[in-house]
């Protein structure tokens, strides 16, 4: 042991259990690298809890509709009950209003005292009136949204201490304010009209539905064409085809397909379906032909592994009874490896419905106020309503937004545990 | 007769042979013959010479019917409307006819538009009906001529075989459809581009203004298309991005790879992975509602004059998006460096933080830089982040708080709305998307390409 005597004029040697200023550094390093770790993991994990936490909060106030329910007596001769849509019944409307706020009569109030009440209310009186005409002539309540600013201040939005040069309502409008709630003429009910109602410019009207019935079209389309063309690439590709230059061919093809950006299959949608097949702008088919051409990849990917997960031996059981390649893919192959080629294309179909970019290039952001009726007629989506509305100043439309998202995160969250649950459910190892 | 019920009817069809090709084959069988194929197969066979090219034809038909129909109509358009106008102009009127056709009226028609529309309504009429009897006749003569063809010793399991394989090739080659489709659509509407705008002043040029004038003795902007500004701010706001996303993926994947739990991992991974599948719209909508106007307050507070649409806010965000993408490739690059390699460092007394710098890191840093590339690529084809919290105009600029522009940016804003098909400035988007297809195409590639080399070292 003569190396663990020390030599003249060099350091003492420690021994093993001995603790030196190296050695801390050393592990003060690693317990830095950890803790690096961690500060990561948080600032992520924190920004996805601040994302869904502010989108939470902002969404909030849609969650609820501040309505106002008004005496209304529609006199014989306003109406004509041959033809109740004709009716004037803004002036019929704004009749009621009158009646509680008698005191109101210069022509500033009065604009200031409608700008209270949504611009709806006659459609909500009309149609009331339409569905039951005997009404006409009668003394009846009806219940219609307030407008925006109203809705604002029910929900505390504005602030009634801010000085009146920095708030967007007038002192008389917060006193009629306060007068309809005395006399219990102000509700909030569920905000259903945000799923059911089509898109509007009045942030108390505008709803969802025709974004949904557009977001189903288009999903529809993108499953019809992709999930068969898909499952038949990946087939040929995966079980078919010789290795030759045209399959190596597809397959890289199939690879830089899937990382392509969205917005040049938006272009590809423009220059192709609209300017070169002249198909209709802002429809549904076009974006799901978009999307399909989007999704594809995905699912020949998708395919193609469960194809690859199912054992030769069941192939070679089947082609040895006797059946063709073409009967053992049908009959054994294809029914095995379904529940990841479902899983897949889920995964896929709930990319599409987020997706935005392409669907902007082909007019899916036009302003309609009617929900589609088939899917060659202008509609939005899902993800370009949330961007009109994301891009409108009025207040309102910020929680209808947020409100939006959460719709559309809902969907997406519903899709991938269905595709989660599929693959625990199905999921078979050989 | 709506296109679902003339699918239906084919579909309809298209069983009927199938019952009758299958009753026909049972039928010999009974009588004693000796089939080649079970009779299910003799059914499938007429099923498909009845449905499939019926079913090829309305698709074909679908696709040129709305250019035969305007180019049959312009023919019949009285000479002084089509003659010398350019393609706008006849667009124009053929959009006319057609809201006319549909009932659109907007002012007072002349009457040479009021007959073009009577013969549109009649020209479309016509070719419904037409496209209907076609139908009917391709599915008809399809199914007789299949049933002609059966007999004991048809081999029609071998027939329906070889024809669902060639369904299968075609379906195949609609992925090289796409991207010849995708290359066709931008090569050529850049080229006409770039006729009117020099490549050179494209791509190296300073200024970037793509307004064309709407009056000809218009003073000011008369289009700049020089891309310059473009690309940096594209480039400035991926390289935030990747600031952001680099190193918060790389730490959370050694995190989970070297020092997590299985417990912690088995939680924190799939919670990652929900930051990927969020719509990028919603980050977009994040960093104008949150991170924008917090970047913007905070620099105020510190003196700083912040831009609303800084490039800091949106290229942080971006960078959130892009975190799962580096740490799972991350993941997946150091999970497969042998685990001899790491029991060698632990064997030499090395302590975990120096097995990962110096041995795993070093072995898995081709998978991490294909992943960090893909990364890169995902970066700057991303558009909805930029498109609502990005700037709009070109700005060459190094301050991360300043507003910059990017290539998806401009394409969205220079498409979206009703714009005409040959204004340099619609074309202009193309050209940009050229040039973001190459570059992510070069990107994927040596991506796929570094990844390549290094399974093949430990595999």
């Amino acid at each position: 042991m003569s190396d663990t005597t020390a030599r003249p004029g060099e350091p003492k040697r420690r021994a093993w259990y001995e603790k030196d200023a190296k050695l801390s550094r050393r592990h003060a390093a690693d317990k830095r690298l950890r803790a690096y770790g961690i500060a990561a993991i948080v600032f992520a994990l924190g920004m996805l809890a601040t994302l869904v936490g502010t989108i939470l909060i902002t969404a909030a106030p849609a969650v609820t509709q501040t309505m106002v329910t008004l005496d209304v007596v529609v006199p014989e001769g306003a109406v004509d009950p041959s033809d109740p849509r004709g009716g004037s019944y803004q002036k019929i409307l704004n009749e009621s209003i009158a009646r509680i706020f008698p005191e109101v009569d210069t022509p500033r109030e009065k604009r200031e005292l409608r700008q209270l009440f949504s611009n709806g209310g006659q459609y909500a009186l009309r149609d009331k009136v339409v569905s039951d005409p005997s009404l006409i002539g009668q003394a009846f309540a009806i219940t219609f949204p307030l407008s925006d600013i109203g809705d604002q201040l029910h929900k505390g939005v504005i602030d009634r201490d801010l000085p009146r040069d920095q708030r967007r309502v007038s002192d008389e409008q917060i006193g009629w304010y306060d007068r309809l709630v005395e006399q219990g003429r102000i509700s909030a009910p569920l905000n259903w009209g945000m799923i059911f109602n089509a898109d509007s410019r009045f942030p108390e009207l505008a709803g969802l539905w025709g974004a949904l019935v557009g977001s189903f079209y288009a999903l529809l389309i993108c499953f019809l064409v992709s999930f068969p063309v898909g499952i038949s690439a990946a087939v040929y590709l995966e079980e078919f085809a010789p290795k030759n230059r045209l399959t190596d061919l597809i397959e890289v093809n199939i690879n830089n397909l899937a990382a392509v950006p969205s917005i040049v299959f938006g272009l590809l949608g423009l220059a192709v379906f609209l300017n070169f097949f002249g198909m209709p702008r802002s429809a549904p088919i076009v974006g799901g032909l978009v999307l399909s051409l989007m999704t594809l990849p995905t699912i020949i990917i998708a395919t193609r592994a469960a194809l690859k997960a199912v054992p030769p031996s069941i192939r070679e059981a089947a082609i040895g009874v006797g059946a063709s390649k073409m009967q053992t893919v049908g009959h054994h192959v294809l029914p095995l490896a379904m529940p990841g080629i479902l899983t897949g294309t889920i995964i896929g179909l709930a990319q599409a419905l987020g997706e935005t970019a392409p669907l902007l290039l082909i007019g899916m952001n036009a302003f309609i106020t009617a929900a589609p009726d088939s899917m060659f007629n202008p509609s939005t989506a899902l993800p370009t309503q949330i961007y009109i509305w994301a891009d409108s100043p009025e207040r309102g439309f910020t929680s209808r937004t947020s409100a939006a998202i959460i719709v559309l995160l809902g969907f997406l969250v519903c899709m991938n545990a269905i595709a989660i649950y599929m693959r625990k459910r199905f999921e078979r190892r050989w | 007769m709506s296109l679902s019920l003339l699918f239906a009817i084919i579909l309809a069809l298209a069983m009927v042979g199938y019952l009758l090709g299958r009753a026909n084959a049972s039928g010999l069988k009974t009588a004693g013959k000796n089939l080649h194929s079970i009779p299910a197969y003799h059914g499938y066979y007429i099923a498909l010479w009845c449905g499939l090219p019926a079913f090829l034809l309305v698709l074909v038909w679908l696709a040129a019917q709305s250019t035969v129909v305007d180019q049959l109509l312009l023919a019949g358009l009285p000479s002084h409307m089509t003659e010398g106008a350019t393609p706008a102009r006849i667009s124009l009127v053929l959009g006319e006819i057609k809201n006319v056709a549909a009932g659109r009226v907007f002012g007072t028609p002349t009457q040479a538009v009021l007959d073009a529309a009577a013969r549109y309504q009649s020209l479309k009429d016509t070719a419904s009906l037409a496209l209907i009897a076609c139908t009917l006749a391709a599915a008809v003569g399809g199914l007789a001529f299949a049933r002609s063809r059966l007999s004991p010793d048809f081999r029609a399991r071998n027939k329906v075989d070889g024809i669902l394989r060639w369904l299968l090739i075609v379906c195949s080659i609609l992925a090289i459809l796409t991207t010849i489709g995708i290359i066709l659509s931008l090569v050529i509407e850049s080229l006409v581009f770039f006729a009117r705008v020099p490549v050179t002043e494209f791509l190296f040029g300073m200024n970037w203004s793509p307004q064309t004038p709407i009056r000809a003795d218009q003073v000011a902007s008369t289009g700049a298309f020089g891309a310059v500004p473009v690309f940096w701010g594209t480039i400035f706001i991926s390289a935030i991005a990747m600031f952001v996303a680099i190193p918060v993926g790389l730490f959370s994947a050694i995190y989970l790879v070297e020092y997590a739990d299985k417990k912690v991992r088995s939680v924190v991974k799939p919670l990652l992975e929900i930051l990927a599948g969020i719509p990028t719209i919603v980050y977009g909508f994040f960093a104008v509602l949150t991170v924008a106007p917090f970047i913007r307050e905070f620099g105020m507070s510190l003196g700083l004059d912040v831009a609303s649409n800084s490039a800091l806010a949106a290229g942080g965000v971006m960078g959130i998006m892009i975190i799962p993408f580096i740490s799972s490739f991350s993941d997946d690059a150091i999970t497969a460096v042998p685990q001899s390699m790491r029991d060698g460092a632990y064997a030499l007394g090395a302590t975990k933080a120096e097995t990962i710098r110096q041995v795993l890191l070093p072995a898995a840093l081709p998978g991490i830089v294909g992943g960090v590339l893909l990364a890169v690529s995902r970066a700057i084809g991303e558009t909805m982040i930029v498109v609502m919290a990005a700037g709009l105009t070109a700005t060459l600029t190094a301050n991360p708080l300043e507003g910059v522009t990017t290539v998806t940016v401009q394409i969205v804003t220079l498409l979206i709305g009703d714009t005409e098909f040959d204004s340099p400035k619609t074309l202009a988007a193309f050209g940009l998307g050229l040039v973001l297809f190459i570059s992510t195409l070069v990107l994927n590639i040596a991506a796929l390409q570094v990844v390549k080399r290094y399974r093949e070292r430990y595999e």
